[in-house]
């Protein structure tokens, strides 16, 4: 009689640990998704509604370089892992210079027209891109090749997913890497820029410089976002699909939440919706009946509403934002 | 040094702001530009720095030489490397960053490290209140140290001409001399200076030359000392009515300012 309560304290602790560890990579991937977003919408004053699908040419890239072309293993020795890596990067790296065409095709020419218009393109663009991708990844299931494919650990009697401890470091990184960027020469001119154009303009800033930057890093860190949201637990054991390209829109109530113009709000925004989503969805389960099913997906917008409700521009967000 | 002649700007191809104005500024001088709100004195200086754009305006006639070259077709960026450096009317600091950011940002056309290093330590040595407060958010400053920044940042490119629009905008009076002596100072450092003012006391006391304008034109225009004993100027922008009378009421120089124009 008495092993029974030991075993249940010993379970819901299991179960807690579990849930942490779900949620902190959930909000791990929302942060790397909202920081993309907020990135693009500092320099340009733009909400990319294409980011999901450049998320979704991340994944397809990576497929290509690391499948396909067996880069950069065909060259390089050593281990699997070290080779993904490298080819995570590539295919970020990739994904930027894909974002720089993008927007020096369709965002530079409109400099100075009204924002609406701006935002409305990326829209055509996530379109455009998407359907492109869609059929290249549809006609031949794309393999992403994660090392570690839906391996999992044990804490205690709690497994955990070596996916969600990826996501949490690639968060960790790329965090890092922006905020050190931020404080260099060209970081500070992207924030006078996003601060006052024209005073920045004035310092001879290039802002169309400016624009190609944010676009890079925020084509980057879709890509980012959208490989490491292909991994096991989230999509169907590491396969590009579609999923990635809607897996971004997930992440906007994180961006909101947070506020569109702040670094640290991303990371706020999407840590405090992955653990809202998760925590709901694992603790709310018995009243499912009642909230209804995939209730955990609604969520993230009823506490958006929330936020909004008390703080229009967001946790961390400037009070002058515009409206889109 | 700088040139301008009969500069024509028209905004949003519809609005004339600038008619055929004509000034210069010789190598080593103060030059005053003074003249009422919507003069176009702020639209001179975009005209000068190539601002022009960004408010969908554009030069339909005349020219901006600087050095002989002709600049008012450049960009932003290019001019200001040519040695040209603004303060912007307002100041326009970048509130959210610091005090050495907003100073890097100004140095933003400089690759020589060195160079920059030396004109952040003047900086520095000419106003000690931002040397105490480098790490600070600038927006956290108080008025007069905010236009000290806006100063500092247009001075990171060691210009050869520096153009201050309205630097005493808002400012105390004990505020307003420290700025017109740091103009001084700057000056005597050998960068010439374009000071675009509407207390046109504090410029002219220290300008060389001076020029007034309204609605777009230059209506007249001659040696500083001479513009400040002029009886018009002394009027219409000192606030005081001849030798030694007491000033009018102000309905009557309302009455008056109807009336007249400047040689019309």
């Amino acid at each position: 009689m008495t092993a029974i309560p030991v075993l249940l304290a010993a379970s819901s602790v299991d179960t807690f640990i579990q849930t942490l560890f779900k949620a902190l990579a959930l909000g791990s991937l929302y942060s790397i998704l909202a920081l993309g977003f907020v990135l693009i919408f500092k320099a340009t004053q733009t909400v990319n509604f294409s980011h999901g699908a450049l998320a979704l040419a991340g994944t397809w890239f990576l497929s290509m370089i690391f499948m396909d072309w067996d880069i950069p293993g065909r060259w390089l020795p050593g281990p699997n892992w070290l080779h993904w890596g490298i080819a995570l990067l590539l295919a970020m790296l990739v994904t930027a210079v894909f974002g720089l065409i993008i927007e020096r095709l369709t965002i530079r020419p409109m400099i100075g027209e009204p924002v609406f218009s701006m935002a409305v393109i990326t829209l055509g663009l996530e379109v455009m891109i998407r359907v492109i991708a869609d059929d290249a990844v549809m006609l031949t299931p794309r393999t992403l090749g994660i090392p570690w494919g839906s391996d999992t650990f044990k804490i205690g009697g709690a497994s955990v997913a070596w996916s969600y401890i990826a996501a949490v470091v690639m968060a960790a990184f790329v965090f890092f890497v922006i905020w050190r960027f931020l404080r260099t020469r060209t970081g500070v001119a992207m924030q006078a820029t996003a601060f006052d154009q024209e005073a920045a303009l004035a310092q001879g800033i290039n802002v169309g410089m400016v624009f190609a930057i944010a676009w890079a890093a925020g084509s980057a860190l879709a890509a980012a976002a959208g490989i490491f949201a292909s991994m096991s637990p989230w999509a169907a054991a590491g396969v590009a699909s579609r999923e990635g390209a809607f897996f971004a829109f997930r992440a906007l109530p994180a961006v909101i939440v947070g506020g569109l113009d702040s670094v640290p709000g991303a990371l706020a925004g999407g840590m405090l919706i992955g653990f809202v989503e998760i925590f709901a969805g694992q603790y709310l389960s018995g009243q499912a009946g009642i909230l209804g099913y995939g209730y955990q997906q609604v969520i993230p917008y009823v506490v958006m509403l929330i936020a909004l409700l008390i703080k229009p521009y967001g946790l961390f967000g400037t009070e002058e934002v515009r409206r889109v | 040094m700088l040139e301008i002649a009969n500069l024509e700007v028209v905004y949003n191809e519809v609005v004339l702001v600038l008619r055929g104005l004509s000034i210069e500024v010789p190598e080593g001088d103060i030059v005053a530009l003074l003249g009422s709100n919507g003069a176009g004195k702020t639209t001179t200086t975009r005209a000068i720095t190539g601002l022009l754009d960004v408010h969908e305006g554009k030069v339909t006639k005349g020219s901006v030489t600087f050095n002989g070259e002709q600049i008012d077709n450049k960009n932003p960026s290019t001019i200001v490397r040519s040695g040209i450096s603004q303060v912007l009317e307002g100041r326009r600091i970048f509130a959210e960053l610091t005090v050495d950011e907003n100073l890097t940002a100004g140095a933003i056309t400089s690759k020589d490290k060195a160079a920059i290093k030396t004109a952040h330590e003047r900086v520095m040595t000419m106003f000690p209140v931002l040397a105490e407060r480098r790490k600070s958010v600038a927006g956290y400053l108080s008025g007069g140290e905010q236009q000290m920044l806006a100063i500092g940042r247009a001075l990171m490119v060691d210009p050869k001409l520096l153009i201050l629009d309205e630097p005493s905008l808002g400012l105390a009076p004990k505020l307003v001399a420290q700025i017109r002596d740091t103009i001084v100072e700057i000056n005597k450092d050998g960068t010439s200076v374009l000071l675009i003012e509407q207390n046109a006391n504090m410029a002219l006391s220290i300008a060389n030359y001076g020029y007034i304008m309204e609605t777009g034109k230059i209506v007249m225009d001659g040696v500083a000392s001479k513009l400040l004993k002029d009886e018009d100027v002394r009027e219409f922008y000192l606030g005081l009515h001849g030798e030694g009378t007491e000033r009018k009421s102000f309905k009557d120089v309302k009455h008056y300012k109807r009336r007249k124009r400047w040689l019309s």
